[in-house]
């Protein structure tokens, strides 16, 4: 029966420190584009009447996504009975919680009176998906929280499975209700359908597990940390098939738009003749986002190698980012059918295809939160034993808390 | 001693501060310290709330001579579109200039009301169409609204309530008519019964506060008196209403109707 050490990142090499300020000056970045757009009002965001949600609602929606999915090992773990992922169950919940909170940062503060947020947390319209998702957010951050403080405390381990458990149910349900933000559009033809939400549930995988194995190999390199590769090849293997299911959404999503006939304009918008639109779609989400990966993945030349799991995940990452930017903006860009099978032309831009340019301080807010997410993690590394000294392959029957020698009961 | 009566004058006020205030006679010395401090409480009363009283004054001036919102009423709008020109702005016009909104051409410029040209690309048959908050009953952006400043009056009117608005524009995802827009900048000469704001969403009120005030919206009265008389507003729910009349005997349609949004705006000759 091995015993697995948790450790700290030690954290003080020149290159950690210069990573930290790095990010540092991305999040104040972040921070002065949000104090601008407060000042000056989104004019100087590329957004307009016609795109009303822009680059920052791309990275947050992208990063609230990835963060439900990121989840996904420790659920492996602590829900499905897998030891052998028990030792990244720590990391995953870290995660987990730090990309929400960079999602959610990127989305209030690019709120039109982000000084309100008291009011969003006091004022609810039960009917509204959104005010939903102010309760799932928080929630799963809490739930999350306490999770990793059940798996931390060795006197609580045995709570794992059932908390483990409720963060894996209440996961599922905000990624329906972020996908349901979209799916319930019923006015704009890109989006009223009900599989959005479990199109972003599988998104959710993809783009959570894609991160972490990013963060997990990248972790383990810089802090000279051994990284087995049994593990890994698993959970490429395990990416490899939640991309394939995305792009199984994605032709299911398309094929039930292709076959009424009132959705086809927009369809084609998309998918033909939309100009970056179309390049994202087809170059972006179904080859960085699928293809690439599942060859890198499974392709006999590529299949052992750790730098094609790194390039695969980089790939799934990017990929996704394309698809979330061609589901929002791409979304809007194209104009609503007020008046079915007419022509229409007005000084509001109705009938035509709407333009789109990110601002830079749109860029500045979204590569903020995602900087801040990414911060969050190396601090919390830092300073709490989230990772094993050693992910070497072998078999894992226990967990202690924090470094040292004790051994405890598996943990369910 | 008589009693004090209402009086003017400074014998008359000390008369009234010895008795109101002691009900006896005092001394002058004592009586004219009582009076000064009698003067300086009035005085800081007067001035604590006299604004306070001035504004209830004001706002009962300025108060609806109707009734408050009643579910009674549906207010609605009928849009004749064959009498609607195609170079005739007037609705536009009168809504820009009574509610203080402009529109430079910018696609970040508010438009709380806008002509659309519709034509039918194999007959060329073509309207021009004024489009703006139709005012649903079931009302998408409602619905979809976090905090509830979107909401519907009991009498069907549609607005934003701009104290709890958030700016997250999920309302104007949410409207299939493009119907609100976000103020992206910082304004100046709002009007007093159109509040504004930096920040928040905004779209037609059906001028709810003339309406409350029991005339009609300032398109249909620009409409009546610029344009071609092709606007009728009133209450849906009254059977002698005009607009109901003109509902019971013509075919008007709601846009977008397949989405049964029950909408208070419908449109003749579409």
């Amino acid at each position: 029966m091995s015993v697995i050490h948790y450790r700290e990142i030690e954290g003080d090499s020149v290159g950690f420190w210069a990573l930290v300020a790095l990010l540092a000056a991305f999040v104040a970045a972040g921070l002065t584009a949000a104090w601008f757009m407060e000042h000056f009002g989104h004019i100087i965001t590329g957004m307009t009447n016609q795109v009303v949600w822009g680059l920052p609602h791309v990275f947050a929606v992208f990063l609230i996504v990835a963060a439900s999915g990121a989840l996904n090992v420790a659920s492996i773990a602590s829900v499905f009975g897998k030891v052998a992922y028990k030792p990244l169950a720590r990391l995953s919940g870290l995660l987990a919680v730090a990309l929400l909170i960079g999602g959610l940062a990127i989305l209030v503060l690019d709120l039109g009176r982000p000084d309100r947020l008291v009011v969003a947390m006091t004022h609810y319209n039960f009917q509204s998906i959104f005010a939903w998702n102010i309760f799932l957010y928080t929630g799963f951050t809490a739930v999350t929280g306490f999770y990793l403080w059940v798996m931390m405390e060795r006197r609580l381990n045995g709570y794992s499975r059932m908390v483990g458990t409720a963060a894996f149910l209440w996961r599922l349900i905000l990624t329906t209700g972020t996908g349901s933000i979209f799916g319930f559009l019923v006015a704009r033809q890109p989006y009223d359908e009900a599989i959005m939400a479990p199109m972003f549930i599988v998104m959710s995988f993809a783009l959570g597990l894609a991160i972490f194995l990013l963060v997990l190999m990248v972790t383990c390199k810089g802090t000279g940390r051994p990284l087995g590769n049994a593990t890994l090849m698993r959970l490429k293997n395990l990416l490899g098939v939640f991309a394939a299911g995305v792009l199984y959404f994605l032709l299911a999503f398309h094929i039930t738009k292709l076959y009424e006939a009132e959705f086809r304009g927009a369809e084609a918008f998309l998918l033909l003749n939309g100009g970056i639109y179309t390049l994202l779609f087809w170059c972006g989400a179904v080859f960085l986002g699928g293809v690439l990966p599942m060859l890198l993945f499974w392709l006999p030349q590529t299949r052992r190698s750790r730098a094609a799991v790194g390039w695969g995940s980089a790939s799934v990452v990017v990929g996704g980012l394309a698809l979330m930017y061609d589901i929002i903006i791409g979304g809007q860009a194209w104009p609503l059918s007020i008046f079915p099978g007419m022509h229409v032309s007005s000084s509001f831009y109705d009938g035509v295809v709407n333009f789109y340019a990110p601002s830079l301080p749109e860029c500045a807010l979204g590569l903020g939160g995602c900087a801040l997410a990414v911060l969050l993690i190396l601090l919390a590394l830092k300073l709490l034993p989230f990772l094993p000294e050693s992910l070497v392959d072998e078999p894992v029957e226990s967990h202690s808390a924090v470094a040292g020698t004790a051994r405890v009961p598996e943990a369910t | 001693m008589n009693p004090v009566k209402p009086r003017s004058g400074r014998r008359e006020a000390q008369a009234a501060l010895r008795f109101g205030m002691r009900n006896t006679a005092l001394p002058e010395v004592a009586c004219d310290q009582d009076r000064r401090r009698f003067l300086g409480i009035a005085g800081a009363v007067t001035l604590a709330l006299a604004p306070g009283i001035s504004l209830i004054a004001y706002a009962q001036r300025d108060a609806p001579k109707s009734d408050a919102a009643s579910a009674m009423r549906r207010w609605g709008l009928l849009i004749d579109t064959t009498k609607c020109k195609p170079s005739c702005t007037a609705c536009v016009t009168a809504c820009s200039s009574v509610n203080g909104w402009q529109n430079e051409g910018r696609p970040t410029d508010p438009q709380w009301i806008r002509k659309v040209q519709v034509s039918d690309p194999r007959t060329g048959f073509s309207r021009s169409v004024p489009v703006m908050c139709q005012h649903c009953a079931n009302a998408p952006c409602v619905e979809v609204c976090p905090t509830g400043a979107s909401f519907k009056r009991a009498d069907g009117i549609v607005l934003v309530d701009r104290h709890i608005c958030i700016g997250c524009r999920f309302c104007m995802m949410a409207c299939p008519y493009k119907a609100r827009s976000f103020v992206s900048e910082d304004l100046s000469g709002q009007k007093p019964w159109a509040p504004r704001g930096k920040g928040t969403v905004e779209g037609c009120t059906l001028c709810v506060p003339r309406v409350d005030a029991g005339t009609a919206p300032a398109c249909v009265e620009a409409c009546a008196r610029k344009g071609n008389g092709a606007m009728t507003f009133g209450d849906l729910n009254d059977p002698a209403s005009a607009i109901r009349r003109a509902l019971a005997h013509h075919p008007a349609v709601q846009l977008r109707a397949d989405l049964m949004l029950d909408t208070g705006v419908r449109y003749e000759g579409l």
